[in-house]
């Protein structure tokens, strides 16, 4: 088993920084329906990964520039502005939950 | 029955070239391998006899032809994260459980084209998030030396299929350790690439920006081959690299005197077990027997990768992962009330808990207010960790050291607490901020479980990583031991 108790500075006791109405801000932000059962669940491991990556705040990054990309020397591609795709939909649409037509059918959006 | 099994896929497929045996007959053996295991281990999530066969029977009659590539014939597998055309890509997802893609991937179409034959999809933890297979919505893989054991992950079912001998050689893909990690668990070798070497195009995207393919196969020269075929540019991942291929088979043989190896401190801290750095250090030993000089060097802000890594990867997974949406492809929910609960619970259920942990803990750091606080800070202490690499590359050509801190773990043991789990990789995530290539090596045995030696090298190093793994594996054995009831 890795000691990790040794290594960082990982408690047992932790603080639990988000609360359940954050939780709920969180997934609400994210789309996501949690059961009632998953709000402890979550707010528990959320808040032990966030108190875990605060480990990140005592390293001095002053004028460091943030990197986005491994391989920071290189310049994003650019394409000639040709169309390159055909129309593919009816090879699309057979994954799709629900079509008609040739459409993607959601719910009403607009009242 | 047949022995093709004991056979490396270098050996398999100059065996079919040299038509000493048929694709049909290989594939066909292979195929009763994967069927035996599949309620023991669970490697696979897809097993494609039909299109399997019809594939090898096209692969004869090329062969016969005096036509073929490089791997006409030769089995092999596909982690679940790469689309197959015409054939179920779940991503170890119920998200994902009756997409049948619509196109292949660039690995598989180059594998194709290169005329191996896919025998199936293998296991993984759900979209790629995970170090021990058990996210997978298809159930857990067991690892081949001890079926109460995880095999690693998330490529898990790769990992398995290739220790177990069900396949010579399989995909899989790497984030943070989810090619070598699992290598190293089950005993057998396994190759991330430089980032940007193989293209991302129908790979299932986690965190773009360190998500990489590379193979799992039994050993380094078997791992040339598979990479030379995938390597290469693709104007389809915009991050591709356009840079010329090397011959990786060819150069395999050139000797290690001389070889400048760094020693990572950072990697024999205080968490490594006792054990697996006995074995490390014996392989350490080969290395200096074969004329190889070793140094210590030190990298000060790795110990930080895995919180950089828990930012970085969690945000880019909560953007990729918002296109599950239940409009276009993928689980939607039943008679939703609105387009936002339809949203929410077709999210909510297609999801398991450790990708909605992920989305949720990428959520927040990219939230307003956290944005500088927690996501720029890591990226750049990403920055400072990519410095100290390519300072230590200034002096030495190659790092090594573990590739995990202990041998395989048993399922259920760290499932409780995420970080614990997160820490499976401490010693691999490093690579992946710095987009290096990296290879896992069997390197010695502890409590009759495989251990792993993990070799470092500077971007698009792959040629000489794969020369020092294949002059171990000249010197030493253990990458051709296989588990019981396997052999």
């Amino acid at each position: 088993m890795y000691d990790f108790e040794r290594v960082f500075s990982v408690r047992d006791a932790f603080p639990m920084i988000l609360t359940r109405e954050q939780i709920a801000g969180i997934a609400a932000l994210a789309r996501l329906e949690l059961t009632p059962s998953e709000f402890p669940v979550y707010q528990e491991s959320l808040s032990r990964i966030i108190d875990f990556v605060g480990a990140l705040d005592a390293c001095d990054t002053t004028d460091v520039v943030p990197m986005a990309h491994p391989l920071a020397g290189l310049s994003q591609r650019l394409r000639p502005d040709v169309v390159t795709e055909e129309d593919h939909h009816e090879q699309y649409q057979p994954n799709a939950p629900l079509t008609a037509a040739g459409l993607y059918l959601v719910p009403k959006v607009i009242e | 029955m047949s022995d093709f099994h004991r056979n490396t896929l270098t050996q398999l497929a100059a065996g079919l070239r040299a038509r000493r045996f048929s694709s049909v007959e290989l594939v066909s053996a292979f195929l009763e391998r994967i069927e035996a295991s599949q309620r023991s281990l669970n490697a696979f999530v897809s097993v494609t006899r039909e299109e399997a066969l019809t594939a090898a029977r096209a692969a004869d009659r090329a062969l016969g032809a005096g036509a073929g590539g490089a791997l006409t014939g030769v089995p092999i597998a596909h982690k679940d994260i790469f689309c197959t055309q015409g054939v179920r890509t779940t991503c170890g997802s119920r998200m994902l459980d009756n997409f049948i893609s619509p196109y292949d991937a660039t690995v598989v179409a180059k594998l194709k084209a290169a005329g191996a034959v896919m025998l199936g999809k293998t296991n993984m933890d759900e979209f790629a998030m995970g170090s021990s297979n058990e996210t997978s919505y298809y159930g857990p893989v067991r690892n081949p030396w001890n079926p109460q054991l995880v095999p690693g992950g998330s490529s898990g079912g790769s990992a398995a299929a290739v220790a177990a001998r069900l396949v010579p050689g399989a995909t899989a893909t790497d984030t943070g350790g989810s090619i070598r990690q699992p290598a190293a668990l089950c005993g057998i070798t396994g190759m991330k690439p430089t980032y940007g070497r193989v293209s991302r195009y129908g790979m299932i995207a986690f965190a773009s920006s360190l998500d990489q393919g590379g193979v799992l196969t039994v050993s380094a020269a078997d791992a040339a081959l598979l990479l030379r075929e995938i390597a290469g540019f693709d104007a389809n991942d915009s991050t591709s690299v356009a840079r010329e291929v090397p011959d990786y088979p060819a150069l395999l043989e050139q000797p290690v005197a001389g070889l400048k190896i760094g020693l990572l401190r950072e990697f024999f801290d205080e968490g490594l077990d006792r054990e697996n750095e006995r074995c490390v250090r014996e392989a350490l030993k080969v290395f200096e027997g074969l004329g190889a000089q070793l140094t210590e060097v030190s990298l000060p802000h790795l110990p930080l990768s895995v919180p950089v890594y828990y930012v970085v990867a969690p945000a880019e997974c909560s953007s990729n992962l918002a296109r599950y949406d239940g409009v276009r492809f993928g689980h939607r929910c039943e008679n939703p009330r609105d387009v936002n609960d339809m949203y929410r619970r077709t999210r909510g259920e297609g999801f398991g808990a450790e990708v909605k942990r992920r989305i949720m803990t990428g959520t927040y750091v990219l939230s307003a207010g956290y944005y500088d606080a927690y996501y720029l800070k890591a990226q750049r202490v990403r920055a400072l960790i990519n410095a100290d690499f390519i300072r230590a590359f200034e002096s030495v050509d190659v790092l090594m050291g573990p590739t995990t801190p202990t041998p395989a773990f048993a399922i259920g043991a760290k499932t409780a607490d995420p970080i614990t789990m997160y820490l499976n990789d401490i010693y691999t995530i490093g690579a992946n901020l710095a987009g290096l290539p990296a290879i896992s090596v069997p390197c010695g045995f502890v409590q009759q479980l495989p251990v792993g030696l993990q070799i470092v090298g500077p971007h698009f190093s792959e040629a000489r990583v794969l020369n020092a793994a294949h002059a171990f594996q000249r010197a030493t054995d253990w990458h051709t031991r296989v588990p019981q009831g396997y052999a």
